[in-house]
């Protein structure tokens, strides 16, 4: 299957109950596969009017107490900013899969390109944490769209995917595990008086408890600063503890969060880092490098955000150069960079996208890196 | 402190009484809809629990902030697609969108349009002042043709929505307007509307002092005279017949009655395989 299928098929097996989405190219698929399949799990798809609404349908759904998500790529993405900051202040779980095309604007919507990995950190106004995960293969898919609900479960976030055109559209094998190989995390739930209760009063992973509409808990829920007991609260000190906690929560558990994979690195002298589909390409270059006699090797991140700064710092002590290669001109590259802080060079391989990175590309770069070139 | 306590209010039990003051300016409008629509859903449900008010950004948006009930303060325009996730996904609860003129029917005009052709079952209260109060009085898509706004101040230039017609055409299967010095009147039809099934729509027309009146010539006096002499109650009236002039009158009462299926009626028959 496509990856748009196998992640509609990891939502689903994530226990993904409601999808609210707009057809967008080339994210459709995945709202096509939810549209037949939710109900048939006792689920509900709709499609709305555009895909602020589907933004807020899914937040609306997931403070009733159902998991849910919405798949768009590059001009939905922009549209669901301001509602994926609601989901940041109410600290509402929902999954937001953008299946990345070439931009700005329309762009090429039939090609891809990762180009909004920025937006994905900073879209929304305000300062925040995110987590954005990059799926590099339709089973990765699958599997990182479940890894996607139980990270925003257990943290109470929105948490995006940030998948690719080429991802979303290949065809690989996907094999689906039996539902007892998967474990899955739900949200805090509330205990106690039900009159005491406080929505926003964090617990001891720094993520507070959270009730639904319909409970009797009687929340209050705004996208205003607001204190514990979610009432707003116009100061500058409210403000400043609200944000720590919502970034808090996030800063104080990396270890658990972040994930990156690496591939012959052990004695690497030249480091690719790379995510979504060019590390695809950055692994093929790897091993033709190797077959060249260059001491290559590959970080590969599977969470883009929040970054890894300490295992790019860790590997920029003991290599010779570092190299991103993405579908866009240099936005994790800058990352990068502010981890090397001059330790290593930082060298990018990168276009503005409609076509993928090939092995040569990065192997061209790598000869230039190792100063062979 | 003290042994004299106020006495109870009859809505203390519906209130977040600890976030009494509330901000609404004297004179407003927002504050006697907001009581009626708080005695409708007293009396509604047996089961308060289950009811949940949804509200967008403005003046009236921040009636959410002030019910003791579940209650969400969402982005500006977008208490309806909210709620309408609310509700799909736990079709057990009621819903209620209370918002302002400019929050549902300009930033947020494209829900409303189809939220009511869905015939989704939401309760939309829309508190219309004629203008966005909460920025300070600048045009709204309400404002009369020539009333002076801030964004207006040679008078505005455009029409505004008849709002029972608009709600009418894209498919609402309940409307009603009524002004907030008939609370009796919109007592009742909130409470009609949150006893049926299906999208409801009620206009509650409300003077806005600070931004509207005082550039308009429109003392809240003045505003409760224009709803005393010039509304006329015609109920089942035509909603193309509906006229809103401050000058040549005001056209009150429930227009819109009819039952068809509710989104969630027709997905369940339509979309959910039967059980073979």
């Amino acid at each position: 299957m496509n990856g748009d299928s196998a992640c509609a098929e990891g939502a689903l097996a994530a226990g993904c109950r409601f999808f609210a989405g707009y057809p967008i190219t080339p994210a459709t698929e995945i709202a096509e596969q939810m549209a037949k399949r939710l109900p048939e799990v006792g689920g509900v798809f709709i499609q709305m009017e555009d895909e602020i609404a589907a933004m807020a349908a899914v937040l609306g759904a997931s403070c009733a107490g159902t998991k849910s998500m919405t798949a768009t790529s590059g001009p939905g993405f922009s549209l669901m900013m301001e509602n994926i900051g609601l989901g940041i202040t109410m600290e509402t779980p929902c999954v937001v899969v953008n299946v990345q095309r070439a931009g700005p604007s329309t762009g090429l919507p039939t090609l891809g390109a990762q180009g909004d990995m920025m937006q994905a950190r900073w879209g929304s106004h305000g300062h925040y944490e995110i987590i954005a995960l990059a799926p590099a293969s339709p089973q990765e898919f699958f599997y990182q769209t479940i890894t996607a609900f139980n990270l925003s479960e257990t943290y109470r976030l929105p948490v995006m995917i940030m998948a690719d055109e080429v991802v979303g559209h290949l065809c690989e094998r996907v094999i689906i595990p039996d539902p007892s190989k998967i474990r899955l995390q739900s949200r805090p739930r509330p205990k106690g008086r039900k009159d005491r209760f406080k929505p926003f009063h964090p617990g001891s992973n720094g993520v507070a408890p959270m009730a639904h509409a319909g409970e009797g808990y009687l929340v209050h829920f705004t996208g205003l600063t607001h204190d514990e007991k979610g009432y707003p609260v116009m100061t500058a000190e409210a403000h400043s503890e609200m944000v720590s906690r919502i970034t808090e929560k996030i800063r104080a558990n990396l270890s658990k969060i972040i994930q990156v994979e690496e591939y012959r690195l052990e004695d690497a002298d030249v480091a690719l880092i790379s995510y979504g589909i060019s590390s695809r390409s950055s692994l093929a270059a790897v091993d033709e490098a190797r077959q060249q006699g260059m001491k290559a090797g590959l970080l590969r991140l599977v969470t883009v955000w929040p970054f890894p700064d300490d295992a790019i710092r860790e590997l920029a002590k003991r290599v010779r150069c570092l190299i991103t290669v993405e579908l866009n001109l240099g936005q994790i590259h800058m990352e990068v960079e502010r981890c090397a802080g001059g330790m290593a060079p930082a060298l990018l391989v990168g276009h503005a996208g409609g076509t993928v990175i090939t092995p040569a590309q990065i192997l061209e770069k790598m000869l230039v890196g190792s100063g062979r070139g | 402190m003290s042994n004299n306590r106020s006495p109870k209010h009859p809505l203390d039990n519906i209130l977040r009484t600890d976030r009494i003051p509330h901000i609404w300016c004297p004179g407003c409008g927002i504050g006697t809809a907001f009581s009626s629509s708080l005695i409708a859903i007293q009396s509604a449900r047996a089961d308060l629990t289950k009811t949940v008010v949804v509200s967008g950004i403005g003046c009236s948006g921040r009636g959410a902030g002030y019910v003791k009930l579940d209650s969400y303060h969402t982005t500006h325009g977008r208490a309806i697609p909210f709620a309408t996730g609310m509700k799909l996904a736990n079709p057990e609860l009621t819903l209620v969108v209370f918002s302002g003129d400019g929050d549902l029917f300009a930033i947020g005009g494209n829900h409303f349009l189809h939220a009511a052709r869905r015939n989704m079952d939401l309760t939309v209260i829309c508190v219309n002042n004629f203008n966005y109060g909460m920025t300070g009085g600048q045009a709204a898509a309400t404002t009369p043709n020539m009333a002076k706004t801030s964004t207006t101040p040679l008078g505005n230039p455009e029409l505004p929505f008849n709002l029972p017609l608009l709600a009418y055409a894209a498919g609402a299967t309940y409307v009603a307007r009524w002004t907030m010095l008939h609370t009796r009147d919109l007592t009742q039809s909130i409470g009609e509307a949150l006893a049926r099934r299906g999208f409801s729509f009620i206009e509650v027309l409300a003077p806005c002092p600070t931004g509207y009146g005082r550039r308009n010539r429109q003392k809240p006096i003045d505003s409760l005279k224009i709803y005393q002499e010039k509304t006329i109650v015609k109920n089942g009236a035509n909603p193309a017949e509906v006229i809103l002039d401050f000058k040549q009158g005001i056209t009150l009462g429930k227009f819109v009655e009819y039952d068809k299926p509710t989104f969630s009626e027709a997905y369940e028959r339509i979309c959910r395989p039967r059980a073979s």
